[in-house]
């Protein structure tokens, strides 16, 4: 199989030399194992510098999600990581190879270096236990030399952070909203401080509203803790608005990888253009067309 | 509170069913139980006493009064915990043969039950977690299991270990050569207690164990593909605390909501398996009473039996309410 | 398991839904009309289920026209196996293998009426009152959350215990009027979510008649579970009936695998050690009953299909990681 390279521009390439790289994917192949094998994810490499907010996007069905759940290894069957090489850029300086990671060290890096916030705001809490409990687990996990009041207290800290009542810690999914639960989500994810979080169409499940309030809490925390974020959805628009890269992703390949701008002004695939066209009302100045609601693409229908 | 309030009700509104059920059953009856009751008892050689004849005006009412007079009569006495004298041991009270008897049966049943559900949900939940390898194989042994019927099994293994291998007692809930004078409070009791009982708790063990794994199975490999098990191993959590509070503890719900319909076939299971071996519990005081015609006997277990179940699905519903924060809310 | 629900589309490339399995696939829509989406597919649970209920059923409809009179005492009596007895004979003479056979159909008889009146009854009061809601429905769930917990063989046994003469036909409708409530509550559940879906909702809106929504709308996607609700009925009355007539309140007059454990018991079968009379009547039950059980757990997976996938999956990347697919890494195979 020839690997082609994504379409890609000197502006974007000069944009690079600029950054840092944080994580770096190379030549990442996912199999489902079903019968026949369905290879979802075909030899991408990807790069995510520290602080940005690289937008992945793409249908329903795209490899998108397959992609992210393998960067971190949260593959589960039938699908396999069959090929390539994931690495993270600590900061302090330590490459960790995230492929090479035994079960012990797998599970040490996961939510310390990189967190991760799911499209199911539904389902993503346990029903059964607290917030706190929740939160309580990353930090006995993790920090466990973290005293029960040390605990509480950073808890309640990040459930202010992303604007939801500290008196909530004893709360149950079921008691909370759908933006709630994505926002606690986020405080979760939040909590280690992380260098990259990975975010599976985290406003998907919401409505227009609560979607825009999220967003904005997602930008403000970015730039007050320069995380970097892979940011999924097949919203175009969003992420025209809000990442400074954008891969285009189709049938487990990067058909094109570009800065935020280029991809809107200058787009050179066809399939980048097609999901562009299906926006109607793109056109305007980047960061302040109207949305409309649409959450649904219509493409390749 | 709302939700301890409605369960509290609903009990209330089922013990009142089940008493009433119990009060109405001789009156739907073909025949008339009145006239069957004294005749077995004049067949057996007894006579009818006046505590006889108030004991079946008890249960069958007077022919004089109307239904409702009975329906009343019936339950002022039940509130006397008056519930007639037995015909086969005249006359003791009916009450105070289900006394003697529901502590056995309760111990027996209560402890194999927790036994077997502890350790089926246990098996399932690793069964369900190791989905898709070897452990998948013990799905037909557990269907076996689940259908093999409680007295069968008894006699089997009466067969085996008692009769044949002699290692176990045949029959009884203790050794009455050596207490004569029946259940003491001694340290030697209980043991001989304790050992009468392995066979008969074993019984239940196995009946039951078989489908407590098979649903608990089914609903972990459900739940493992739920977000929030998929978030906790995002998280970096150990396996044993995604095993255990992400994954088992959601999956285990079904299996408590549905404690009251399993627990039906073990109580099902158990009365049969007393006759087996003798045990001097209350399913093989309601087989006495039903093959000596005792009604009052008769209709004394099945109004403990009841009762003791309404207890036990009770006490489920308020642990379910623990561990499930939806169950509080929605009602 | 030849082939699974995740089928990747050949145009792969398109998008195909198999690559979103990495997050949960939820039970599909329901299917309507398709039947054959709603048998199991042939795995070997089902092979051995279907073989153990078959071949017992078989041997319930044809072997007490091939076998002895049961009711023919001249033979001597507790008789180990042998040629002229395959099974040997009981304490009164009478050939085992014939009272088996006579039993089976006795057994299967009171299993099916059974099944076939508790599952008429789950319908009246589990969809009905998830279909049609309000007081309706407050009042039948009441109903059977009482029915539900008052102990059923208890009951039956008291019952039975009134009755003179009990026939075969009356202990089956007295076993079926007091074992609806379990399927009933799991089809009023069904039935409630159904109620809600935008295809029950728009024949509501076309102005169908209620009984007509209940039998085309929503029975039809009730199929799977009502199946597996009759085979569930029906192994626990085969084991009541066991139960019952094993305490003397079994039919009376009619052999069933119960009556014959009864005889067994009562005539010292386990002290004299005559295991050919004993132990052929609860094998058959519980294999019987091991049978439904299994084709029971195959319509399970077709309900939930996750039941079926996510186990195969485990099972073809654990043949992946063996051929060598997944990217060389020091790490152990990891828990899923």
């Amino acid at each position: 199989m020839t690997i082609t390279a994504p379409l890609s521009s000197a502006e974007h390439a000069a944009y690079l030399a600029q950054q840092t790289p944080v994580l770096t994917a190379t030549n990442v192949s996912v199999t489902y194992e079903v019968k026949p094998p369905v290879e979802a994810v075909k030899h991408v490499s990807l790069t995510l510098n520290r602080g940005e907010i690289l937008g992945l996007a793409g249908e329903s069905g795209c490899g998108k999600t397959t992609l992210a759940y393998g960067l971190n290894r949260l593959l589960k069957p039938p699908a396999l990581l069959t090929s390539g090489s994931v690495t993270f850029h600590d900061e302090s300086g330590e490459d960790i190879d995230v492929v090479a990671l035994g079960d012990k060290q797998l599970r040490a890096f996961r939510w310390d270096k990189v967190s991760m916030v799911f499209q199911g705001a539904m389902n993503s809490l346990n029903p059964v236990i607290s917030i706190r409990a929740q939160l309580h687990d990353i930090f006995t996990t993790h920090r466990p030399a973290m005293s029960r009041k040390e605990k509480e207290e950073r808890s309640a800290e990040l459930l202010q952070l992303v604007g939801v009542d500290p008196n909530r810690l004893g709360s149950f999914a079921h008691e909370l909203s759908g933006g709630m639960r994505q926002r606690v989500m986020i405080a979760m994810a939040l909590a280690l401080s992380p260098q990259v979080m990975i975010m599976d169409e985290p406003t998907t499940a919401l409505d227009v509203v609560v979607q825009r309030g999220i967003l904005r809490e997602i930008m403000r925390l970015r730039e007050r803790f320069n995380f970097a974020v892979v940011f999924i959805t097949h919203d175009l628009p969003l992420l025209l608005e809000i990442s400074d890269r954008i891969a285009v992703m189709r049938a487990g390949e990067i058909v094109e990888l570009d800065t935020a701008e280029n991809i809107l002004n200058a787009p050179q695939h066809e399939y980048t253009k097609k999901l562009l066209g299906s926006f109607p009302s793109l056109f305007g100045e980047r960061g302040d067309f109207v949305r409309t609601g649409i959450t649904e693409t219509e493409v390749g229908k | 509170m709302k939700f301890y309030v409605r369960r509290i009700t609903f009990y209330l509104v089922t013990l009142w069913a089940a008493i009433s059920l119990n009060f109405f059953i001789p009156k739907l009856m073909p025949g008339n139980p009145a006239d069957i009751f004294r005749e077995n008892l004049l067949r057996q050689g007894g006579e009818i006493t006046p505590a006889m004849e108030q004991t079946i005006q008890l249960l069958f009412g007077s022919p004089d009064d109307s239904l409702w007079e009975q329906y009343t009569r019936y339950w002022s006495n039940l509130l006397q915990w008056d519930l007639g004298v037995s015909t086969t041991k005249y006359p003791t009270p009916v009450t105070e043969l289900l006394a003697e008897a529901l502590p056995w049966t309760l111990v027996l049943v209560g402890t194999a039950t927790v036994i077997a559900f502890v350790l089926g949900v246990g098996l399932g939940a690793w069964a369900g977690w190791k989905r898709g390898t070897w452990v998948d194989s013990l799905i037909p042994g557990s269907a076996l299991l689940q259908s093999i019927p409680y007295f069968w099994l008894a006699l089997v293994l009466v067969a085996v270990f008692s009769v044949n291998l002699g290692w176990f007692p045949i029959i009884g809930g203790y050794s009455a050569r050596e207490f004569r004078a029946g259940p003491e409070m001694s340290w030697a009791f209980v043991s001989n207690a304790a050992f009468h009982a392995i066979l008969p708790a074993a019984t239940i063990v196995i009946s039951s164990v078989g489908g407590w794994l098979i649903g608990m199975r089914n609903m972990m490999v459900a739940t493992l593909s739920e977000d929030y098990v998929t978030t906790a191993e995002a998280k970096g959590l150990k396996p044993s605390r995604v095993f255990l509070t992400y994954a088992t503890r959601n999956a285990s719900l079904p299996s408590l909501a549905g404690f009251t319909i399993t627990l039906g076939f073990v109580v099902a299971g158990s009365i049969v398996m007393e006759q087996v071996f003798s045990y001097p519990g209350i399913g093989k005081l309601m087989i006495t009473a039903v093959t000596q015609k005792d009604f009052a006997l008769m209709q004394g277990v099945f109004l403990v039996i009841t009762l003791t179940v309404l207890a036990a699905n009770f006490v489920m519903d308020i642990f379910y309410g623990l561990i499930d924060p939806r169950a509080r809310q929605n009602v | 398991m030849s082939d699974i629900d995740l089928t990747p589309s050949a145009g792969a490339d398109v998008g195909s839904p198999a690559t979103e399995a990495a997050r949960p696939t939820l039970s599909g829509p329901p299917q309507r009309g398709g039947v054959k989406a709603f048998l199991p597919r042939l795995t070997g649970k089902l092979a051995v289920g279907l073989f153990l209920t078959i071949g017992i059923s078989l041997f319930a409809i044809i072997a007490p026209y091939v076998t002895q009179d049961p009711r023919n005492y001249d033979s001597d009596r507790f008789l180990p196996p042998s040629g002229a007895h395959l099974l040997g004979t009981n304490n009164l003479g009478a050939d085992v293998l014939a009272q088996l056979a006579e039993g089976a159909a006795g057994s299967l008889m009171v299993g099916l009426v059974t099944g076939g009146i508790a599952i008429f009854l789950s319908l009246v009061f589990g969809i009905i009152a998830g279909y049609i809601g309000g007081w309706t429905d407050e009042v039948l769930s009441l109903i059977t959350s009482i029915m539900l917990v008052i102990p059923g063989l208890p009951l039956i046994i008291v019952i039975a215990a009134y009755l003179e003469s009990r026939s075969l036909i009356v202990i089956a409708i007295i076993l079926g009027l007091t074992s609806w409530a379990g399927p009933a509550i799991v089809l009023r559940t069904q039935a409630r979510s159904l109620r809600n879906r935008d295809y029950v909702a728009a024949a509501r809106v076309a102005g169908e008649r209620p009984h007509r929504i209940i039998l085309v709308e929503i029975l039809p996607n009730l199929l799977p579970l009502l199946a597996a609700q009759f085979l569930g009925a029906f192994i626990a009355a085969i084991l009541a009936e066991a139960g019952l007539s094993f305490l003397g309140l079994g039919p009376s007059g009619s052999l069933t695998w119960g009556v014959m454990l009864n005889q067994a018991m009562a005539h010292n079968a386990f002290q004299v050690g005559a295991w050919w009379w004993f132990v052929p009547p609860g094998l058959l039950i519980a294999l019987f009953g091991c049978g439904l059980s299994l084709i029971n757990f195959s319509i399970d997976e077709i309900i939930n299909p996750k039941l079926r996938n996510a186990p195969a999956a485990v099972k073809s990347v654990r043949k992946a990681r063996k051929a060598g697919a997944e990217v060389a890494s020091s790490a152990t195979p990891k828990e899923a």
